[in-house]
């Protein structure tokens, strides 16, 4: 996949069952539980919100309460009345690493967050619970006139740029839980690049869920202008809780004129997440937009990338990558939208279910009346690793235009008896044998990750896969 | 590993029964190779020949009925073989290269070959402990591909994934070289090269084997063993050893075919054609 950002150092990931902790931070401002017109002003009032937001909230909790769940994907056992809808953890902002309260200082020591800033990081947004407390940017970024910040200051300071574009990509009659979000939705990333500014380093976010029975609803726009680069990464991992969470978020990203953005996700939920979150991405002329999508934990995830690809010449590119283990039910996919003609799109997706996970691919390709010359392939791969588990695949294509070229082509695989024994006989362990078959399977879509996140994706697979044997 | 210590040391395969799938293939073969010692094993298609070496090497669809398998150390102390998995007799020093190797697509040769030295050269290595360090690993790989005239690219393809015959025999040599077995199963390492290729593999084999390695080639020709001279050249009919003798009997075998063979021994020439009658695995 061609691309002009480099992949640099990035965040320091240390000991993945490290993350499995809590840290006790007075939560300065908990609204009770469950949602309804009150909850959703007394969260617009705390963020001091001009009325246009305010309105924005009650008309999407309007939709989001005349809407019926999906009944397709997987099982969601939520109770809506029963979730946390919003807490702010510190009164104020951090903004220097000193001024953090130690509580959060620690969760963030632990994941690495300091050393981040050490290594020259283009900056970090770490949400913690419901509010970004922490935040930095780095000064030559601000000189080019980029803008990256939470997106509850962009409400306040960079309303009109906002405004252009908040809702409107992916509208809260889109669908319940993009309509859930956009009425209580709190922090996540504003990152607006301006023409021909190219940013040669990632800038990245973390996202953390540490209160029990807590929703998480960030809410991340990204406006690249007229050639323009830019390669976000967010990382998600989460403490295991014994009840029920739900992360719900919004990410709407414009690549304008021969612009260019990444968008790079790993997520490892804890196995009791509920995780169904909305992304799309317009690319305009000639530009050019890639998810790539790592979804590992979670109790079920529906995730599903799109790009619509509005003139000719726009491109999209999605990569995607699920590992369902037991108990876990990961429904990912993508999609693309040829809007135009001469456009033209690819997506790979591999999947690996074992010890009874569902991993299962939902992709729709649509070609729209007159995108000639449009070209999109589908690449799907599943791997499973034992009889318990299962993989389904459920390609969409709806073609309304003759003078075009979709290909899909789809592959089911077990690990072979033959490739362990060949491994083995060349003293690998069974597990250490398995774990090296899925990293093959799934390198095509690590080497596409900045270094460290492909050395975290390593370690995450390599964890998943312990105790697969034997 | 030093050159004094392996005087006596032996695989020692006796009254090997092997079945695949319920069909028998293996009825009773008895072979005994010391450290140091090349031995040939030749026989036509069908006759049992890699059945033996996946047998040694405990591939689980081979089904050791009865009989043994033992390694004896030194000092005479006698490893049960058919205990071990697979990956524990490639510590204890058991090598087989495939006659048709497996490819595992996105794992590079270099990654793959760097965890197996690991694990053989340190038997006792825990899952997730370090690997060899890099470095010397590294410098003593790109030493024996120059040895084998490889290019060290090579090393970075994933394994066997899109090779060519050739490359794949290739591989497995370079593997032989770097995990220098006590004891190597070569199952037609010579099928599917031309004449300059195996002669090639032919040298390579000789320099890497030296007086540390038994060495079992199993091969339909002579040319392998131009410079590997076999102590003992054995012949597999019907799934059992029927003779043995000295590099003559490869060069009479290759020349003239198993017909004095097959009519010296009816019985066996008869479990030959019962087992034509019946579905045999490939390779077997």
């Amino acid at each position: 996949m061609p691309t002009a950002i480099e992949p640099s150092p990035t965040l320091a990931i240390g000991e993945i069952n490290k993350y499995d902790f809590r840290t006790d931070s007075p939560a300065v401002f908990k609204a009770r539980k469950g949602i309804d017109p009150e909850i959703v002003c007394q969260i617009s009032e705390m963020k001091r919100e001009p009325e246009w937001m305010r309105d924005f909230r009650l008309k999407s909790l309007e939709i989001f309460n005349s809407k019926p769940m999906p009944n397709w994907g997987g099982r969601i056992g939520v109770d809506f009345q029963d979730i946390y809808y919003y807490l702010k953890p510190a009164e104020q902002q951090g903004k220097t690493w000193e001024e953090v309260p130690d509580a959060i200082k620690q969760t963030f020591d632990r994941l690495g967050i300091p050393e981040a800033e050490r290594k020259f990081l283009a900056g970090v947004k770490a949400q913690f619970e419901s509010e970004v407390v922490y935040g930095s940017l780095q000064e030559d970024l601000a000189k080019k006139g980029v803008i990256f910040t939470d997106t509850d200051t962009a409400v306040r300071e960079h309303s009109d740029m906002l405004r252009e574009y908040f809702g409107k990509i992916i509208p809260p009659t889109d669908n319940k839980f993009a309509a859930l979000n956009s009425a209580v939705w709190s922090g996540g990333s504003f990152i607006y690049v301006p023409k021909g500014v190219s940013i040669e380093f990632p800038l990245q976010a973390y996202f953390r869920i540490n209160a029990e029975s807590m929703g998480q609803f960030e809410r991340t726009l990204i406006i690249v202008d007229e050639g323009a680069h830019v390669h976000y990464v967010e990382g998600c991992t989460a403490p295991m809780y014994s009840t029920e969470s739900l992360h719900s978020a919004v990410v709407e990203i414009v690549v304008k004129k021969h612009g260019r953005c990444r968008y790079t996700t790993i997520q490892n939920w804890a196995n009791n997440i509920y995780n169904l979150v909305t992304k799309r991405a317009m690319a305009y002329e000639g530009a050019l937009m890639e998810w790539i999508d790592g979804n590992l934990g979670s109790q079920l995830t529906m995730k599903y990338p799109a790009v619509y690809m509005m003139e000719p010449g726009a491109r999209g590119e999605i990569l995607s990558i699920a590992f369902a283990s037991a108990g876990q039910h990961q429904d990912a996919g993508a999609k693309l939208v040829h809007a135009a003609p001469h456009t033209s799109g690819r997506i790979v997706s591999k999947s690996i279910s074992k010890n009874g996970g569902r991993a299962s691919y939902r992709g729709l390709v649509k070609v729209e009346p007159g995108a000639r010359k449009s070209r999109s392939s589908v690449v799907c791969d599943a791997l499973i690793l034992d009889d318990k588990s299962r993989s389904d695949t459920y390609p969409y294509i709806e073609i309304e235009e003759q003078d075009v070229s979709i290909g899909h082509e789809a592959s089911v695989s077990k690990i072979g008896e033959e490739q362990l024994f060949y491994l083995m006989s060349r003293g690998l362990t069974e597990a250490e044998a398995s774990t090296m078959i899925v990293g093959g399977f799934i390198e095509p879509l690590v080497k596409e990750l900045p270094m460290e996140y492909a050395v975290e994706m390593n370690k995450l697979i390599q964890l998943q896969m312990e105790g697969s044997v034997g | 590993m030093t050159a004094t210590g392996t005087a006596g040391e032996q695989l020692v395969i006796k009254g090997l029964h092997v079945a695949v799938e319920g069909q028998e293939i293996l009825k009773g073969v008895d072979l005994t190779i010391g450290r140091g010692e090349i031995h040939a094993l030749m026989g036509p298609n069908g006759s049992g020949k890699s059945t033996l070496g996946y047998a040694i090497m405990g591939h689980p669809n081979y089904e050791v009925t009865a009989g043994s398998i033992e390694l004896v150390t030194a000092d005479g102390t006698r490893h049960d073989v058919l205990a071990m998995e697979p990956d524990e007799r490639a510590r204890v020093g058991i090598f087989l290269a495939f006659q048709r190797p497996m490819s595992i697509p996105g794992v590079r040769l270099a990654e793959f070959l760097r965890h197996s030295v690991t694990n053989v050269r340190n038997p006792d290595r825990k899952e997730g402990e370090e690997l060899m360090p890099m470095r010397e690993f590294r410098s003593e790989l790109k030493a024996k591909m120059g040895e084998l005239s490889m290019d060290s690219e090579f090393a970075k393809r994933y394994v066997n994934d899109g090779f060519s015959g050739g490359e794949m025999k290739r591989a497995e040599i370079l593997q032989l070289a770097m995990l220098r077995p006590k004891f190597a199963i070569l199952d037609e390492t010579d099928s599917g090269l031309d004449a300059d290729a195996v002669r090639l593999a032919s040298e390579s084999i000789a320099r890497i084997g030296g007086a540390e390695m038994g060495i079992l080639i199993i091969t339909h020709h002579e040319q392998l063993l131009e410079h590997n001279i076999p102590l003992r050249t054995h012949v597999m009919l019907g799934g059992r050893i029927v003779e043995s003798g000295g590099p003559e009997l490869a060069a009479e075998l290759h020349k003239k075919g198993y017909e004095r063979i097959r009519a010296t021994y009816p019985e066996a020439a008869a479990a030959e054609r019962a087992l034509e009658q019946t579905a045999v695995p490939v390779g077997a």
